[in-house]
């Protein structure tokens, strides 16, 4: 348990001390979420209609930026090969990063998604259900990231790669995380799709560390 | 201990080495050598269990480490060719992380002691991407000091190190000998140190 806090914290503080490719993340993210409404024009209408797309959309793509710096630095370094060999199993250390990832690039986008909700003309219910939504999904995203992470360690162009390997998996993410802000704003009850994300969450735990655990092994052989 | 019973190296389609045998003993310490592309790398990162060999086994205390990994990894110091360290981070950090992530948190007056030994005083608390390599290369050796293996696998570990440190370093291996310990490691220099054994690949 203390390897596992002490990734998190060493992957946190090497964060801190990249602050620029943190940031420029978060700042995709709330670049692309504000171009809409100024494209768009203000109707509040159509707006308040595309937001939840929008704003998934967005949380998608940014995440995916910061997605190959998960492992390639530390495959680049040989740290990778002193985590495998390490007394601690593979599998903390690899969830520990998962984590730290999601801190990193997930958790911001949490917090930023009701001011970039103000935009698009959603009510305090909706961006209720969009930070819930978010906070169910972006963990998902991070988890199923890491696994195409590990899978393209070391491949020539592997950026391109992970987007076509990833983006896809994100697919059911997207479409309840989406689903339900909309079911909330037409008025129905958005619990249903909260509890899919909340199952894909659940499903994405079990099963992404132990499938980029064995990834990264393939990839220090 | 560490015994090995006809190894085989293929990368890609060549064979690099076959049928070879080899054991290791407390106190005793295995010199690789042979020329560059020979399997050298190849036959440490066996000896570590990080990659599977294409035929034969590999042996501790007696049974295979696959079936021990656990009690391997605890035994065992692997230092390759990349040195694990972080650029961004202190020397000091990356010692205090490396040993938190081995499961056995350090005291920081060790860090700084091993950190001494190795001529990086007054150094601790520099980012390691201001250091020069040979630097860096004796941060990531400081674990020698710090993590308490039996068993040291190092992959031309005085390389960028000047005459200083190569001493330094001997002497470490030496001591480590006179405990009992093992050490398997590959060098294109001589190693100066008595209980040396040569494998030629």
């Amino acid at each position: 348990m203390n390897a596992l806090v002490a990734i998190i914290r060493r992957d946190l503080l090497l964060a801190m001390r990249r602050k620029s490719e943190v940031l420029s993340a978060l700042f995709f993210f709330v670049i692309v979420t504000s171009l809409f409404p100024l494209g768009i024009g203000a109707e509040p209408a159509l707006l308040h209609k595309i937001a939840p797309g929008v704003i998934w959309v967005a949380a998608l793509l940014s995440t995916m930026l910061g997605l190959q710096r998960m492992f390639a630095a530390d495959h680049a370094d040989g740290t990778l090969e002193q985590l495998a060999l390490s007394p601690e199993p593979l599998g903390l250390l690899v969830s520990g990063k998962i984590v730290a990832h999601w801190l990193v690039c997930g958790l911001p986008l949490v917090l930023l998604a009701p001011v970039m909700g103000l935009q698009f003309n959603l009510g305090t219910g909706d961006l209720g259900i969009l930070m819930l939504a978010l906070l169910l999904g972006t963990p998902v995203l991070s988890l199923v990231g890491a696994i195409g992470a590990a899978l393209t360690l070391g491949v020539r162009g592997g950026g391109v790669l992970l987007s076509l390997l990833v983006l896809p998996l994100y697919v059911p993410t997207l479409i309840f995380g989406a689903g339900a802000v909309y079911a909330q704003g037409s008025g129905q009850d958005a619990g249903g799709h909260l509890s899919l994300l909340g199952a894909l969450l659940a499903l994405a735990m079990f099963f992404a560390p132990w499938a980029t655990t064995a990834a990264i092994r393939i990839a220090i052989e | 201990m560490l015994s090995a019973h006809g190894l085989g190296c293929i990368r890609g389609e060549r064979k690099l080495f076959a049928g070879l045998d080899l054991q290791v003993g407390p106190g005793e310490c295995l010199h690789v050598r042979g020329e560059n592309g020979v399997g050298k790398t190849s036959l440490l990162r066996m000896l570590a269990g990080l990659s599977a060999p294409a035929e034969g086994e590999i042996h501790w205390r007696g049974r295979p480490i696959g079936d021990v990994a656990d009690e391997y990894h605890q035994d065992l110091l692997f230092l390759g060719h990349h040195d694990a360290v972080k650029q961004d981070l202190t020397g000091m950090e990356n010692l205090l992380f490396a040993a938190r992530l081995d499961g056995a948190p350090l005291p920081a007056d060790q860090a700084l002691a091993a950190l001494g030994r190795l001529g990086l005083r007054g150094r601790e608390d520099l980012p390691v991407r201001c250091l020069s390599a040979g630097q860096k290369r004796r941060v990531a050796l400081a674990r020698l000091l710090t993590r308490k293996a039996v068993l040291w696998v190092l992959d031309e570990p005085f390389t960028a190190l000047d005459a200083g440190a190569v001493e330094v370093l001997s002497s470490l291996i030496a001591t480590h000998l006179a405990d009992g310990g093992l050490a398997v490691l590959t060098s294109h220099q001589a190693i100066p140190i008595d209980q040396v054994r040569a494998l030629q690949l």
